[in-house]
């Protein structure tokens, strides 16, 4: 788009340096100026696709290069605490040390795999949940009258004007056993003792989806808005009954939109921290808390890292296949 | 069996005996304070193939939703075969709709697309294949089966809906604006197209349409829409010659209306003053008229001559001077400047070719006709 406009300008000036040079009765200059308007478009595109990469470049490849080289040193009582990767031995020799032992601690030791899987099963149910509760939520607002949908979305995102931290504290202070809840039930005479429910998975699961619904539902919403209720009709009209409609119509056409929203919630919740650490057990397994207590607690750097690596490796790879898998099909579509 | 040949001896309307297969009464529709269809009865009878012609938002549209089962009428009955629509929700509807927009499934091949219709009613997947290629063929699409409809051009996907809509074999086909997506080639092709499947089908069609020219190749009666009324329900022949009011002389085709009064109102003839011009118009009906009543006499562009020497009868003459010349190939438009800044459109079949005898701009001219070409409208 940005640089739709300057074909049409480069145009315009050879134009107008052409007429000036039949005018003194130069040569063909339109040629030459041509080649340059052509340079000029190519250096503009060229700039403008650069900057996601040079974003990228700073903000993405050089911090995982610096994680990666932590994690191939040794811990060391130091500052920082782990070993350089290479040093000058002499004046001379280039002394490099790659410890790969980290990583072959990581599978050692079952801690790690079980934290991983557990944090994959943790976000994969709470993408789920978020899925299920998110998914009617999206469709009611798409197809709510555009005046009361404008409300409707900003009540999704009013949560966002808080702060994230003080909304899963908020909880903390709702499930705990004098709490908000608890406090009522007892009030109400429907319990005699405080049901636990701080410090559960429950409780784990009710902070992600509360926290993450929003990211399932917009993506969720974009899509569904855009669907065409004809289609709907048409179903309709050869025979389909409301259900069946929605499971061959509307919910395969959505498929975008719930792929997006389950992306949005999962890779995230995965190395979820901080609401397991708030509303979960001391023991809840996650890779999150893992990577702090590591980082923080042993002051093991090069393990941590390792773990940050590993897990950055399991996400991405899985779904990066995926993604190309998509576009293949969607190019095969197309 | 509306074909050319057996034109006119289908006309199931003019039998007492025949019950109509779609019978609406009294149907209203408001949206709010919108009242979008007005109090509309109409029967239309089996294997005919009706048009509801109107301007856009005549509510021609919501009175197709209605028989679809899309929209609930707010008061009145819908009866299709006998039976009350007014419990029966779309899905179980002995109806099909092609869509305006076609609403083609977008992750549907063609053959899927036609064969959900089939796979609703649980049929066996070699009935259900052989049923699609069948149609396929009928609608001349099946080189195209395995295609996405984004891969379609538009009068492919047009075909995919009608076969789509086509496939449960429907007693009642609704068809809103089939053709308003094609160009002009491909749109009168079609139209012989729908004639065609309609004749071998013998299914009863309730087109849709704001084109007249669709309505008038395809309709064995039309039904003019005016802001949620009927306006007149007849033949294309009745509906161009017999219009019923000034609306729908005007709507369809085009017409010069004149206004003016009876003078001599007789069984066998009439007499009218023009209210704006020193002449007669002499109408050879009587005219179910009281007297002295304000009434339009209307007469279309191609039953006017236009002479440079004055004819010989009295009355349904008027001069004027030519203002325009359109010339269209096979007729030429003359709009004719009469006194009182009046313009009238005239006609006339280009039957010589290169005429050097053509009457042109600024020529003095005399304007007449038969008295058997007025109309005349008391509405």
């Amino acid at each position: 788009m940005t640089t739709r406009g300057i074909p049409a300008f480069t145009r315009r000036v050879t134009d107008q340096a052409e007429t000036l040079v039949k005018k003194v009765g130069g040569g063909s200059l339109r040629e030459s100026l041509r080649r340059r308007g052509r340079a000029v478009r190519t250096l503009g595109r060229g700039f403008v696709i650069s900057l996601p990469y040079a974003w990228l470049l700073a903000f993405f490849l050089v911090p995982f290069i610096i994680v990666l080289k932590i994690a191939l040193s040794e811990a060391d009582i130091a500052q920082p605490p782990y070993t350089p990767l290479w040093e000058w031995v002499e004046g001379q020799y280039l002394n490099i040390k790659i410890n790969l032992g980290n990583f072959a601690f990581l599978i050692q030791d079952s801690l790690y795999l079980n934290a991983y899987l557990n944090s994959v099963k943790v976000a994969l149910i709470s993408t789920v949940i978020c899925l299920i509760i998110g998914y009617p939520m999206a469709y009611g607002i798409a197809r709510a009258r555009p005046a009361k949908r404008t409300i409707l979305l900003m009540l999704v995102i009013l949560p966002f004007w808080t702060s994230f931290l003080i909304r899963v504290y908020a909880w903390i202070g709702i499930l705990k056993n004098n709490g908000l809840i608890n406090n009522l039930l007892m009030w109400l005479g429907v319990i005699d003792s405080p049901i636990v429910m701080l410090q559960t998975d429950f409780a784990v699961y009710l902070g992600i989806v509360y926290s993450y619904l929003p990211f399932m539902i917009l993506p969720l919403y974009a899509n569904l808005e855009k669907l065409d209720e004809t289609l709907l009709e048409a179903a309709y009209d050869l025979g389909c009954r409301p259900a069946t409609a929605f499971i061959r119509v509307t919910l395969p056409l959505s498929m975008p939109g719930i792929i997006a929203g389950s992306m949005l919630v999962f890779i995230p919740a995965v190395g979820e921290f901080v609401i397991p650490a708030l509303l979960g057990a001391p023991d809840t397994l996650m890779i999150g808390r893992i990577l702090w207590d590591e980082f923080f607690g042993n002051r093991d750097w090069p393990v941590a890292s390792a773990v940050a690596i590993a897990l950055l490796l399991l996400l991405v790879i899985p779904i990066v296949f995926f993604q190309h898998t998509q576009a293949r099909s969607g190019e095969a579509e197309s | 069996m509306p074909s050319f040949t057996s034109f006119s001896t289908f006309e199931p309307w003019k039998d007492p005996g025949q019950t109509p297969y779609v019978r609406l009464e009294r149907v209203t529709k408001k949206f709010g304070d919108f009242v979008a269809v007005n109090d509309v009865s109409l029967d239309i009878y089996r294997q005919e193939l009706f048009c509801l012609l109107g301007a856009s938002g005549c509510g021609k549209s919501t009175l197709l939703r209605m028989l679809a089962g899309f929209e609930e009428p707010t008061s009145g009955r819908i009866l299709i075969d006998g039976m009350d629509m007014a419990d029966t929700p779309p899905y179980e509807r002995p109806v099909n709709m092609m869509f305006q927009s076609y609403a083609l499934f977008p992750h549907m091949t063609v053959t899927q697309n036609v064969a959900f219709g089939l796979k609703q009613e649980k049929l066996s997947r070699s009935d259900i294949r052989s049923r699609v290629k069948e149609m396929l063929e009928l609608v001349k699409l099946d080189r195209f089966a395995e295609r996405k409809p984004h891969q379609l051009s538009g009068g492919q996907r047009q075909r995919v809906a009608l076969a789509r809509s086509l496939i449960k074999r429907p007693k009642l086909l609704l068809l809103d604006e089939p053709l308003a997506a094609l160009d002009k080639k491909l749109r009168e092709h079609t139209q012989f197209e729908l004639m065609n499947i309609q004749e071998q089908l013998g299914v009863t069609f309730i087109v849709v349409t704001h084109d007249q020219q669709e309505a008038m190749t395809l309709a064995t009666r039309i039904g003019v829409m005016d802001e949620g009324y009927i306006a007149q329900v007849g033949t294309p022949t009745e509906i161009y010659e017999f219009p019923a009011s000034r609306f729908v002389a005007d709507f369809i085709g085009s017409v010069n209306i004149f206004e003016g009064s009876i003078t001599e109102d007789e069984p066998d003839h009439v007499t009218i003053r023009m209210r704006d011009q020193e002449a007669d118009i002499y109408v050879d009906h009587g005219v179910n008229a009281p007297p002295d009543a304000r009434v339009w006499a209307a007469v279309r562009p191609e039953k006017i001559h236009i002479t440079r020497n004055r004819p010989e009868q009295s009355a349904n003459v008027i001069e004027g001077t030519v203002k325009e010349v359109a010339y269209m190939g096979d007729f030429s438009i003359y709009l004719v400047g009469l006194e009182g800044d009046r313009t009238i459109r005239v006609t006339q079949p280009n039957l010589r070719r290169g005429d050097p005898e053509r009457i042109t701009w600024d020529e003095h001219v005399f304007l007449h006709w038969l008295p058997s070409s007025i109309v005349v409208l008391t509405e």
